[in-house]
């Protein structure tokens, strides 16, 4: 899970850099974009960060039911609140929200650019920024990166508690490093989204 | 103070369960709860029924027998103390208090509030321990010196008592802050590192077939952990554990 997490979370940051652009330039995002669906590495790794995503997922769903066979007679009253996060006994929930919502954006996005004829448009740009025009659309791709952010409000420091990397001196640094990262994430994907709608 | 009472009365190991209401009066807030609980059965012994089953045995925070999971939380509300050391001046006049035992698939329940801890024993007898020869010229352990910070932390993990109120706490019924004590007190210490590679790879196995879930590092168990066991101690087991899979010899 750590591993896959982290994996997962190198590329999400790399896809918010390249989303930023578009609230940059047009040219700059187009080239990005063009990058992307060229070079011979990145190629590769598409494939990889397929597997990655479908690891992780495979192996959180496992998971998540073998743990609850561990307890097959539920507490008549039980207060996780007292002692545990939010985002901690969420982790399936959202989980499974970024799942749906990378269901409609790869037929939306990576089918229309790859095998698609994109929408009739003849470049990158205009076809992201076409889809965020439609105002349900921008809410579920806010709604989408907010569940992705409470998610990775656990995921980011659990990983590293995972992989057993706990320390006096960092750990208090990498929670903070994770409470900032995963506000960026979820504000930064929102931001383009909310941007390029109220620019339609 | 007067409380209404709510407890889980299961008859015996294959019996089916109930939660029961009870009342109990003039309770003094100087009490511990497992007195609160001593009064109840009193009444029921009087009235010819049959008191409520409880773990218990030392009553000052250091057997780890007694076991109750507390208006959902394990020990009840109060933080750093075991159940029989959970005074009543925690709880107000009127109200309701639910008394559950420890869930877990690990910890079948024997009656009523009594569950069977003995998966934890098997954990221990899987590795928890080092083996000294007793031929007589066994050598004085202050002979051998030890940073004064391993020597904190290894006395910090060897203060768990295991009571399980961290499987208990855990939503994946969890025993990985009760075995990362116990691997990381022998861990720390030169006696215990001799067998370390062995010790975690064991103990984590016999864990699992145990039935005990996950950690998904919630950080509910150290909230709750009557001893203040840390998360660092699940780390250092994390660590334990990849180092041994990757080096222990083929047997
Ligand atoms: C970009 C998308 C995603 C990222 C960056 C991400 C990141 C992470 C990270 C870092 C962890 C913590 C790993 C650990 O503690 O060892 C994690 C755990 C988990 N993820 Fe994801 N994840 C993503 C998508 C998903 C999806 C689509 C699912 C769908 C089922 C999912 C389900 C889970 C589950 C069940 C856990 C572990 C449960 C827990 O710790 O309580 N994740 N994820
Ligand atoms: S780690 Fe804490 S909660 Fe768990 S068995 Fe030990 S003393 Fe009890
Ligand atoms: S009865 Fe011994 S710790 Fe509570």
């Amino acid at each position: 899970m750590a591993l896959t997490g982290l994996f997962l979370i190198t590329f999400i940051t790399l896809h918010l850099a390249i989303n930023l652009l578009t609230m940059v330039s047009k040219d700059a995002f187009n080239e990005a974009s063009h990058f992307m669906a060229t070079n011979p590495l990145i190629q590769v790794m598409q494939y990889v960060l397929a597997a990655g995503f479908l690891i992780h997922i495979v192996m959180g769903i496992n998971l998540t039911l073998k743990n609850k066979s561990a307890r097959p007679e539920k507490y008549a009253y039980n207060r996780p609140s007292a002692n545990s996060g939010f985002s901690s006994r969420s982790m399936i929930i959202t989980g499974m929200l970024v799942l749906v919502f990378l269901v409609l954006h790869l037929r939306d996005y990576f089918v229309e650019l790859k095998f698609g004829d994109m929408n009739g448009f003849d470049n990158d740009y205009d076809l992201v920024v076409t889809l965020f025009g439609m105002w349900y659309y921008t809410l579920i791709y806010v709604l989408a990166f907010i569940a992705l952010g409470i998610h990775l409000n656990h995921g980011f420091q659990s990983a590293f508690q995972s992989m057993g990397a706990n320390h006096s001196r960092y750990t208090p640094l990498i929670k903070k490093l994770g409470a900032v990262y995963c506000v960026i994430i979820a504000a930064g994907f929102s931001a383009i989204a909310i941007f390029h709608f109220v620019n339609a | 103070m007067n409380l209404t009472l709510k407890i889980y009365r299961q008859d015996g190991p294959n019996a089916k369960g109930r939660m029961e209401t009870y009342q109990v009066a003039d309770i003094s807030e100087h009490m511990s709860f497992l007195e609160m609980l001593d009064v109840l059965n009193e009444q029921l012994v009087a009235k010819g029924e049959e008191p409520v089953a409880f773990d218990h045995d030392c009553r000052e925070g250091i057997c780890g027998m007694c076991s109750l999971y507390i208006n959902g939380e394990a020990h009840g509300p109060d933080r750093g103390v075991t159940t029989c050391q959970l005074h009543m001046r925690k709880f107000k006049d009127g109200d309701t208090i639910y008394i559950e035992p420890w869930r877990s698939k690990a910890f079948p329940v024997v009656k009523d509030l009594v569950v069977d801890r003995s998966s934890f024993d098997r954990i221990m007898a899987a590795g928890g321990f080092v083996s000294v020869n007793t031929s007589g010229n066994t050598q004085d352990a202050n002979a051998i010196p030890i940073p004064k910070t391993d020597a904190d932390k290894a006395f910090d993990a060897a203060t768990c008592i295991g009571c399980g109120a961290c499987v208990a706490t855990c939503k994946n019924a969890s025993a990985m802050l009760f075995v990362s004590a116990k691997v990381s007190q022998l861990a720390l210490l030169p006696q215990g590192k001799v067998e370390r590679t062995h010790r975690v790879l064991n103990m984590v196995e016999r864990m699992d077939k145990e039935g005990f879930g996950n950690c998904t590092n919630t950080g509910a168990c150290e909230v709750e952990c009557p001893k203040g066991i840390s998360l660092e101690n699940i780390a250092r087991m994390n660590r334990e554990y990849l180092k041994a899979s990757l080096t222990a010899d083929k047997d």
